[in-house]
Formats: structure tokens, sequence, C-alpha cells
């Protein structure tokens, strides 16, 4: 238990912990020490100077932001000479400051704004010609213009601390200070927008978002990106129905403010003008539209006659969809079909993975977990590309607790940047591990079967408490896997599948088998329900328009395990959620398969599925529930496991109908060259 | 080699001692004028004892903000693991002061002793002398000696068969008043911005390549030989009580023998303007003093019949800085001084910090326009007013360098002021 | 890049100058020693030292833009650099400046037409007691009147 000190702020005793932060100990006691440098978490600055305050017995004002609490000291945050510093600053700040607030995308939620009207004086008494740059664009989703910038240096601690990229830096000196991108004129970078979120005025704005509306126009809805498995929390703005943008800035969520380019930007797909809006069965070699009844009459009718000859069904399910749909769709595959042939793409050996681990649930990590472990071991994985969240866990956990980095991977990655040395061999890197407090390994898609369990017993015999991560791609990969889309009790995986020539009917939801596969049944009964018209669902007989992850209600679970909860964001005409179509197709088979609104079938979820007891109110409330779904042996599964191999640019189809992502990867420089072709 | 002012009678030698000898920068002049005894004295003394030795001196730091030298040198922690390192403050660049380059052009072997037995005192054996990159030919002069100290046994391993290893280098700036600043200069030093650090930690604990360093301007270290040899008491005699030794004063302006004179600590000021450099030409009579370096608050005439010493200068609300000492007669017009120096500041802020960097602008665009013919009545009052919002609330001594001088002239020499309100002043 | 072999020799010498793996700290040397024989920081230059010192170019850049030594265009063959800060002021250091202006017929920063010679306002250089003063590429000159100025210039001139 660190010491605590006794200090005054205001006329108050508070107590608060030895070398605290004069700021934070303020804060965490209710009183705003007003600051624009200070960025929890990233380095200290010093520089703007609105911190300051009176600290008995010293006679200078005191920079708050860098002043630890010591016993016994006085200070005061509002006497007559703070205030009249603190006025003193924000007209010093708005000297050069265009003052063009009202058509400032930042207008309304901006940190300038806030303090000049808590802070600042109400006139202003610079007379003098301000120093102008023009706006620059530095990127498709970057813009910069200087004569807003504060010059608070966070969007270049964000990018170098945080990211990792150290895209931005500061030219010149003096009054012509400016933040300038690392290639002269444009960024080569992530571009996650991170350094525009946390710009507290509108100098950096987003490419997708600036000009297109005002912050209070927008209802703001917390859900979970559909990109990656990490799980990030994005707070969509939605307006019209259109989403404006995505952050995080509430800091809601296991990611803190952290998002990636897709996170940010990738929900464009959304209203891409290939966007599937009608079911349509096949006419000869071309598609009509029908109706959704008689889309489903028809499914109906076909599947119902597979079922009584006792035909072969074969399911694809998806990576992207919610568990609700996932355990609806095996639920039907089981119970309404009587079939075993479910499968979805898998991208990590979960089975394997869980029965090494035979039940000791404390294994498995949490994201959490990376960023407290003492130690990360990095096997098979390009974490920065592929998991951009993992990643950004793992540099905090350097930065802040000077956690050690391990890599063992094919190829250079971002976190060798991070890594203490690398191991001669295993057994050097055991001795290293050995001697470590905590450990956590996560490892790829590479690390599959035998080496999996080799890397556990790898694991095991450090001496020391070692947890996994069993690295799967999608935003469901996961979820996917626990509610038994998977091809159990002797069922066909997808290759089994596609190689079979008698198979009768291939119903895909939300997956695309046949970009790389080839269907061997030619007169097989083919339903595809997708957002675009994929390779998969052009040899489809019957598709059907889904909803996408930011249209829906449900619960997803990440690559930790962790169950959180999608919220929709807005309707699109035409499409109906997965599990509505489910439904549809169910009532008109007259399966008696429950009721399928979401909230249902997460209640029957909680029930039947192993680990999924989670705390509702943790769930409900837009948390991250971890589950814990070990209890024993699981079967190994047949078929391929692969990962996607996307990038931080990519995800499958959703980022080659994203207008910007595709933007970004065009963009000059061509720090990801090769990015599309995956 | 030519001086480039003539001495003064009225000096006491000490740090000057070998100027205008003939080679004085070589080592053979030096080593026959007592170079090196006291680094062989130094040699024999516990660092304990030499640090005693410079406390004793009462030598406080000449590069401007007057820091007691032997109290520094006791801060660094003698017995820390990682190598430490000694740093020379040659970046001068205070208006006003040209006293650095003096001591490096004709007497680099004096500097060389002086970083030497510093490096004895703080267990240091690797230096640096930051130069501003305007000197190159110091650089070059400096490289030049030392390199017939290495050449000599003088540096690098087993210095004058004493057993000690020092290697000292030269660095260049390139054009940066800030990194003057010792922790701008620091982050200089490793090929960054001159942007100075937070403190605590301070460089004698956390200083380049965070290690120790000891940091010390170029006539501080200068200091060192004499006070070892002669002993810490015999340099704080020369001055006055709290106020030891004596002490490079650049004499600039409206004098009619401008120059470099090193007088004792507590050498009265009006002695130095008349007698020293000569006194004011065509007869005109004194306006205002820069006590040290534009940095300083300025003096009016009145406040001048004093003793430069460090004491007295603070009473006056001023300082004694870094020895830049300029002379203003009455035809100066303090709102052009003023201008000019603020010029300079907003030129040479760093941008790190707000009111620095905005402050300086506004205070020179001020300036400017009430010189241009636009100034307001309100004006005088509000350069006064924007320079106490920065005073003492800027990150670096910068701002406060850019504040004071502007906050005295404002408050005494308000008449001056007068002839450029235009009372109907249109903005532009 | 290539350089001249003293340049290459001094550039090695300055990778040796700091502790090991301080590299970074010989970005700023490297930059005005180069930028003397090269005749201005140019990118290229710039990815140069970068690579040379082991940081991002990004890294050089910052650097190049806050010391005002280092120009990014060339500067003439004798850059004229006339200081007007507070002791070469009050002694005609401005008009000083005003003259250098007339008689090379460019103004601050500027380059003449056959690339001989640019002109600077400087801040102080740190010759206040022999003010004014002027630098001309690296040498001082002291109580410099407006007519030992025309010679200078017109002595370099000739040199040429
Ligand atoms: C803006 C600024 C510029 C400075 N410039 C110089 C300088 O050019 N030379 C110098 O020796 N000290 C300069 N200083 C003072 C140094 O920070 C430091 O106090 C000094 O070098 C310490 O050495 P000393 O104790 O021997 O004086 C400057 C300080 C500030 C705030
Ligand atoms: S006072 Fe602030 S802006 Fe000025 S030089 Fe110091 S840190 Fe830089
Ligand atoms: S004022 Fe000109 S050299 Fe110092």
């Amino acid at each position: 238990m660190a010491e605590l000190v006794k200090l005054t702020i205001d006329g108050r005793t508070i107590e608060s912990e030895k070398g605290t932060l004069l700021i934070e100990a303020a804060r965490q006691n209710g009183i705003e020490i007003p600051a624009f440098c200070y960025y929890e978490g990233l380095t200290l600055q010093a520089a703007c100077r609105m911190c300051l305050v009176e600290v008995e017995k010293t006679p200078k004002l005191q920079v708050g932001c860098t002043l630890p609490v010591a016993e016994g000291m006085v200070v005061h945050t509002d006497s007559p000479v703070v205030r009249q510093s603190r006025k003193g600053m924000v007209e010093f700040l708005l000297t050069n400051h265009p003052l063009d607030c009202p058509v400032c995308d930042k207008g309304g939620e901006c940190e300038l704004q806030d303090m000049a009207f808590r802070y600042g004086v109400g006139e202003s008494r610079f007379l003098e010609r301000k120093v102008h740059t023009d706006e620059k664009q530095w990127s498709p989703v970057v813009f910069f213009d200087a004569p807003r910038c504060i010059l608070c240096y966070r969007c270049v601690r964000i990018c170098d601390e945080g990211i990792g990229v150290k895209a931005l830096g500061v030219a010149n000196r003096g009054v012509v200070a400016e933040i300038v991108p690392n290639h002269h004129d444009h960024l080569e970078c992530d571009e996650c927008g991170a350094c525009i979120d946390i710009c507290p005025v509108g100098a950096l704005t987003s490419g997708i978002y600036r000009y297109q509306t005002r912050p209070w126009e927008m209802e703001h809805v917390g859900t979970i990106c559909t990109h990656c498995s990490d799980g990030c929390r994005t707070t969509l703005g939605v307006r019209n129905g259109k989403i404006m943008r995505g952050n995080n800035r509430d800091r809601s969520g296991i990611n803190g403010e952290f998002l990636c380019v897709k996170g940010r930007y990738g929900f464009d797909f959304i209203e891409h003008p290939e966007r599937l809006q009608s079911p349509m069965m096949r006419v000869g070699d071309s598609f009509e539209p029908i109706s959704w009844a008689a889309a489903a009459e028809e499914i109906s009718r076909r599947f119902k006659a597979v079922k009584e000859r006792g035909g072969k069904f074969g399911i694809i399910g998806s990576n992207h969809t919610t568990n609700e749909e996932n355990y609806f769709l095996a639920k039907f595959a089981r119970q309404g079909l009587g079939t075993n042939n479910i499968d979805h793409h898998r991208t990590g050996d979960l089975a394997t993975f869980f029965d090494a681990l035979s039940g000791r649930n404390d294994a498995l990590a949490t994201t959490a977990d990376l960023y407290s472990a003492s130690a990360v071991l990095i096997v098979g994985n390009d974490l920065s590309q592929q998991h951009p969240f993992l990643a950004y866990q793992a540099r905090a956990n350097v930065r802040h607790h000077q956690a050690h980095i391990y890599t063992v991977t094919s190829g250079p990655v971002r976190e060798d940047n991070y890594s203490v040395g690398s191991a001669a061999n295993v057994e050097d890197l055991r001795d290293k591990l050995k001697s470590e407090k905590d450990l956590v390994i996560v490892f790829g898609d590479s690390v599959q079967g035998d080496a999996l369990r080799k890397l556990v017993a790898f694991g095991d015999s450090l001496g020391i408490p070692v947890k996994y991560v069993c690295l799967v791609d999608y935003s469901n990969s996961r979820g996917a896997f626990d509610m038994g889309v998977v091809p159990r009790d002797g069922g066909m995986s997808i290759d089994q599948m596609l190689a079979a020539p008698d198979l009768d009917v291939l119903w895909v939801v939300g997956a695309n088998p046949l970009k790389r596969g080839s269907l061997s049944a030619e007169n097989a009964f083919v339903v595809v329900q997708d957002l675009f018209l994929t390779e998969t669902a052009r040899r489809a007989d019957i598709v059907l328009p889904a909803a996408s992850a930011y249209e829906k209600s449900g619960t997803v679970t990440n690559v930790c395990g962790e169950v959180q909860k999608l919220k929709q964001a807005l309707k699109v005409m035409g499409a109906k959620t997965d599990l509505e179509i489910f439904g549809l197709i169910a009532k008109e088979m007259k399966l008696n398969l429950g009721i399928w609104l979401p909230d249902k079938v997460f209640e029957e979820i909680r029930k039947n599925v192993r680990g999924y007891n989670v705390p509702l109110p943790v769930v409900a409330t837009g948390g991250a529930a971890p589950t814990l779904p070990l209890n024993g042996h699981v079967a190994a599964l047949p078929g391929v496991i692969q990962s996607a191999g996307d990038t931080l640019f990519t995800s499958g189809s959703l980022s080659k109908y994203s207008k910007i992502l595709n933007a970004v990867m065009e963009a000059p420089g061509g720090l990801y060259e090769g990015s599309k072709e995956r | 080699m030519a001086l480039y002012n003539e001495p003064s009678p009225l000096e006491t030698r000490i740090v000057s001692k070998r100027f205008g000898l003939p080679n004085s920068a070589s080592l053979d002049t030096y080593l026959a004028t007592d170079g090196f005894v006291a680094f062989r004295k130094a040699r024999e003394m516990a660092p304990e004892q030499i640090i005693e030795e410079v406390k004793a001196s009462s030598l406080r730091g000449r590069g401007g903000a007057g820091f007691p030298t032997g109290l520094k040198w006791s801060f660094v922690p003698r017995t820390s693991p990682k190598p430490k390192y000694i740093i020379v403050n040659a970046d001068e660049s205070e208006p006003g002061t040209c006293k650095d380059r003096l001591l490096m052009e004709y007497d680099p072997h004096q500097l060389i002793e002086g970083i030497l037995i510093a490096s004895l005192a703080v267990d240091a054996h690797k230096g640096y002398i930051y130069i501003r990159g305007e000197y190159r030919y110091l650089i070059d002069m400096m490289d030049k000696a030392i390199a017939e100290a290495y050449a000599k046994g003088y540096l690098g391993k087993n210095i004058a068969g004493t057993g000690w290893d020092f290697d000292l280098y030269t660095h260049s700036g390139a054009g940066a008043y800030e990194c003057g600043e010792e922790t701008a200069l620091l982050d200089s030093l490793e090929g960054k911005r001159g942007v100075p650090r937070m403190k605590p930690p301070f460089p004698a604990v956390a200083g380049a390549w965070a290690s120790p360093t000891l940091l010390n301007n170029v006539e501080t270290y200068s200091a060192v030989p004499y006070i070892i040899r002669e002993g810490g008491k015999a340099f704080a005699d020369l001055g006055t009580p709290k106020n030891g030794g004596t002490r490079l004063v650049c004499i600039s302006g409206h004098v009619n023998k401008p120059g470099v004179y090193e007088l004792p600590l507590g050498f009265p000021m009006m002695k130095a303007i008349n007698e020293v450099a000569g006194g004011i030409p065509h007869g005109r009579k004194l306006k205002a003093v820069v006590p040290g370096g534009s940095s300083c608050p300025f003096l009016r005439a009145e406040e001048c019949d004093i003793p430069m010493d460090y004491d007295t200068l603070a009473k006056l609300g001023s300082m004694l800085g870094s020895g830049g000492m300029v002379v203003m007669d009455e035809t100066t017009d303090m709102v052009k001084v003023a201008l000019r120096v603020m010029r300079f500041y907003a030129h040479e802020s760093c941008g790190w910090c707000i009111p620095c960097r905005e402050g300086t602008t506004w205070l020179r665009k001020i300036l400017q326009r009430m010189v241009d013919g636009g100034g307001r009545r309100e004006d005088v009052a509000m350069l006064g007013e924007l320079s106490k919002n920065m005073l003492g609330r800027t990150f670096c001594a910068l701002g406060d360098a850019a504040a004071m001088p502007t906050i005295s002239i404002v408050e005494k020499f308000a008449e001056d002021f007068e002839k450029y309100i235009v009372p109907e002043a249109v903005l532009v | 890049m290539t350089f001249s072999p003293a340049l290459e020799e001094r550039f090695a010498a300055l990778l040796q100058k700091y502790p090991e793996g301080k590299t970074r700290s010989a970005v700023i040397p490297m930059l005005i020693y180069a930028q003397d024989e090269v005749g201005a920081i140019t990118p290229e230059l710039i990815e140069e030292v970068a690579k040379r010192c082991g940081v991002a170019p990004l890294q050089v850049d910052e650097v190049v833009g806050y010391y005002s030594m280092l120009h990014r265009k060339p500067l003439g063959k004798y850059h004229v650099q006339v200081c007007t800060n507070i002791s070469c002021m009050l002694v005609g250091g401005e008009e000083l400046y005003e003259h250098a202006k007339k008689k090379l017929g460019i103004g601050h920063k500027e380059v003449t037409a056959d690339g001989q010679f640019s002109l600077e306002e400087v801040e102080c250089m740190g010759a206040c007691s022999w003010a004014p003063a002027v630098e001309i590429n690296y040498d001082f000159h002291h109580f410099v009147t407006p007519e030992q100025l025309d010679k200078l210039i017109d002595g370099l001139k000739k040199a040429h």
C-alpha cells in the first residue's frame, strides 16, 4: 500500500498517495485544475501553463501537472492570482488563434472553447496581425489547420508513445512552431486518427467528418467495432440514419480511447452503392428481386424437401455475426435441419487450445492482462497489423509498467522495437522467461495442433503464472466457435462441404468461402445472406440482404473471450439482421426454435452455452464480461485453420467496400504497399 | 595576437591574466605561466576538498543565474554507477555578452584545466564544450588546443602522469539562444530541438544522456585553476563578502572604450563606465544601464551609483547576469531599445510554452506598431501587464528574460513612450 | 550522397565523439558542416544524416527547422550577417544593416542574383564590446563602419 499524504486544496483537506501529481489528486477529489497539455498516460510537458496554481510557501505559481503532492502542502486553485494567470494564458493562446469557431468541426466539443468560456476574458485586446498558414491535407483522413493548433503536443505523443509510429513532429520554433507530418507534406502512418481525436481543438480534423455536422446534432451510439477480433468499443456519431464518425472519446470499453483506422473510419461500406437491398433469386444467369415472403417460402420449400429425403446440408456461418445469430444458426442446423454439417472460417485453433488448457480458465488472458502482465511473449503474429488494440495494450504496458516484450515472429514486427532483446534459442528464451513475474503468451494461426500443445507445455514449464491468447481474426470468430458453429460429432468442415459432390444445400451466412474455394456439388441449392454480392453470393440461388454489425443489436465475443454488447446505430432499407432472417425461415418451415429476439436468445445462451453465464448488468451497461468456456475436454475438429492475413487496413469484404479504407491504402507513401493484395 | 580592446590598468587580471601574452593560446605558454599546477594539486586532494575549496571561493556561476558553483558541484552523485559528464556552456548568446570568446581564444588551456579539476571533483571522464555555431573559428581553436593537450599528455589517458583519464570534445551549436539554457543545451547536445527539460531531475542527477552531469559556464570553469592554486579564500578576498572573485565585464554601448575588462566583484559601476570604459562620448549624460545582459532589468542613471555585486543588484531588482553591461546615453530611445530586445526574444523563444511563445511575439508586435506610428495610450500599460502575465509563469527563464527588461523599461522610462502615443491612433 | 574526403573524415570523427549508441548527438554538427559543403540542407541531406545517425528523417527535419543557422535554401557564397541587437544597435548596427541592404541590393535572407552574396540581420553574435559587428561566413569583423563594409564586400567581389 502506497504511503498516503495529507494536503489541503482550496481549504479542503484531502489524502492522496504520495507522489501523485497534484492535478490528479485534485481531480480525484472533484477539483478541476485546467490543462491542455497534460494528458493521463502520456509523458508530461508542462507546456500550456494552464495548470498553474498557488502553493503556499513557494514564491512562484506552481505547475499542477508536474508537481507531486507532499505532506502538508497547501494549494489554492482558485485564488485571484491563479484566476488572473489563467485569464492571461487563455488570452495568450487566443492571440494567434483564428477564432473561427462557427465553421470549426470542434465547435461544441472544443477544450479551448470550454477554457475560454470558463477561465478566459470576454474581450480581446489583441489588435495585431495574426500568424497564418494555410490548411493542409496530410492524408485522405487527416487534415491539419495550424493556426488553430495550440501546441499541446498531445498528437505527437499519442502517435509516438501510444501508437508507436512517431509520425508527427514539430518544425520551426517560437510563434511559428508547427506540427509536421513525417514525410514532408504527407503522413505515412497507421492512419488511425488518434491524433485527431486527442486534439483538444480543431487543428487536426478528420477527412470523413470535417464540415459534415455539429457534434450536438448527432446521436452517440456506443457499440463494438466489426472489423478485427479485438473488440474495441466505438462510439458512433449518427445523424439522419448516417454514421458520421466513430471514436471513443468517452473511454468507455476495454480499449479506452484507442481505435485503429478500421474502427474509426471503416463503416462507410454500409452505404456502398453495391450494398444489397432486396432478396434476389437466380433466373438463368442473372438475379431478380423478389419479396422477403417469396424468398422465405422458396427456401423453406427446398430445405424441407432436402430434410425430408435425408439429403445433405452444408451450413457456413459467419465470424462477423452476433452470438445470438450464431447460436440460433447452430440450433437451426442441429435441431431444425438435423445436421452437424456446420462450420465457419476458423482462424485460430481454439479447439486444441481449449483442450490443451484442459479446464484451467485462469489461463485465459483478458485484454487487460496484456496491459498488466510483467511480460508478453508474441509468437507468430504481426500484432500491430492484425491486432492493433492488443499491440496498443502491450505498448502501454511497456510505457507505464516497464513490461518486457519478447517476439518470436518470422519477419520484423513493430513490437520488436519494444522487445527486450532476442533469444538465441528456446532454452535461452525459457531461461529469460523464467525470471519474469508473470507472462501472457499471444500466438497466431501458425501455432496449431501439436505445436499449440507444445507451446502450452512450454508455458506451463516456466514455473510462473502464464496466461494465453489464441489469436483469431474477426469480430466474432470466438463467438462462432463458442456458439457451436463448428462441425462437432462427425459433421463436415467447410472444405468437406465444398468438396462433397452430393451436397444438396449450401447455406452461407456472412461468409465468402468461394473467394478461394470452389463448390463441387453443381446442383446444390445455395442460399447466401450477405451485405454484398460476393463471389459466394454470385453462385447463390437465393441471396438475402443482411444487416451489418452496426445495424443490429446482440453480443459479440472478442479474441480474449470477453462478451460485449452491440447497439444498433441505424437501420438500412431493405436489409434484415441475420437473426430476423433465420426467424423468418424457421417460421416459414414451422420449426419451433424459440423466440428470435436478441435479448431472449442471449438469455438462452447464458443458460446453455458453457462459460457464458456472464453477469447481465455488466453486458447490459456496455461492459466486457469475460467468458469461462473451459471445463474439460474439447474434441479436435476437422478442417483447415488459417488466418485471413488481414492488415491494419483490410478486413475481408468489408474493407473491399469501404472507400475510405481503400483511399488510405492508396494514399501516397506506400508504407503498407501490398496491403490491398492480401 | 591583438586583443580586441586595450586592457585597463584598473583591472584585476585573474582569468584574463594571459590575455595578450605572445602565443597565449599555446600549451607551452600556459605551462610557463602556472599551467597545470592546480590540476596536479587537485589530484592530491580528496574530491570533497576540491569542492570545499570552490565553496570557500564563493564563486558563483558566470553564465547568468549566479548559482554558487561549489554547491552545484556537490549535487553530482559521485558514486553513481552511470558515467558522468562535464559540460561546458560556451553558447554565449545573451545580448551584451562577449567574454567566453576571449577565454577560449586567448587561454583555452586554462579552461581545459578547470574542466579537468571539475572532473576530479565529480569523478567524470568525459566532457563536451558546447560552442555556439557562430563561433566556428573558436571551435577550430578549441579543437587545436585540445589536440595539443592530447599530444602532450594533458588530455586522454594518464593525464600528466597522474593516472587520471579524461576525454574532451567540442560540440557545435547551430544558432539558438535558447540552447544556452542548460537543459535545452543538453537536448541540443543529444541532437534534438533545443527545448528545455523539466526540472527536477536536475542535470546534476540526470543530465546528458540521462547521466549525472556537471554543467557550468566557460568563465566559471576558467576561474577554477586559480582557486585551487591560490586557495578559495584568495579568490574570495578579491571581491566583497559573499561575492568572491573577479569577473569579466563586457562593457558596450555608449562608452568611449568599450571592451571586456576583468573587475573584482563590488567594483563601482560608475567607475567602470567613466574610468575603465573611458566615459560616455560627446560629453553626454548617462540614461540607462543594462547590468548583465539584455535579460536583466534596466537601471536608470540615478540607480547606477552602486558596487557591482550580486546582492546589491538583487536589491535593486536586477541582476549581474552574464556580465554584459550595456551603457545607454541620454539620446537613447528606450522604446526602440525595448522593441529590439523583444524582437530578439520573440525570435529566440523556443515555442514550447504558451506565455513565452505568444507573449514575446505579441509584445514585439505592440512595440513595432507603436514605433511605426500606431501607439495608443493603453498600450503602455498593456506592455507591462502582458509581461507580468509571462513573468514567473513560463517553462524556462527565457520568458522571464523577455519580461523583466520590458517591465523595467515600461516602469522606469514611461516618458519615452509619450512621443509614440498618437491620440487618434487608427489601427491597421 | 557523397561528400568530400575531408567531410567524410569529420563525419567519422563525429560519430566517434559521443558515448556509445548516442550517434543522434552528431545530427546538428553533421548538418552544419554538411551545409557548408552542400550549400543548403536539402531533403536528400536530411535523409542521409538521418541514416548515418540512426534516426528517423522526421527527427532531423525537426532540428533543421529549429536552428537559425540551418538553411533549406542555398545562401550566397559569402553570407553577410549584420548584428542589430542592442549593443550593435546603439552604435550604428541598424544603419550598417540598411547600408548593407543597399550595397548588396538584397534584403533579409535574400541572395544576390549571381549567388555571390546573401544577407541576414542576425541576433547578438558575441561581439558586443566591439560593435557594430559583422560576420561574413565564419569571419568576424569588429567596429565596422559603412565604408569598411563596402571595402570588405568589394574585396570579396574582387577575390572572386
Ligand atoms: C534562455 C537562457 C539562455 C542562457 N544562455 C546562457 C549562455 O549562453 N551561456 C551560459 O553560460 N549560460 C546561459 N544560461 C544559463 C544556464 O542555464 C546555466 O545557468 C549556466 O550555464 C550554468 O553555469 P554557471 O553556473 O557556471 O553559470 C542561459 C539561461 C537561460 C534561461
Ligand atoms: S519560456 Fe517557454 S517557449 Fe520560451 S524558451 Fe522557455 S520553454 Fe521555450
Ligand atoms: S549586440 Fe551585436 S554582437 Fe552583441
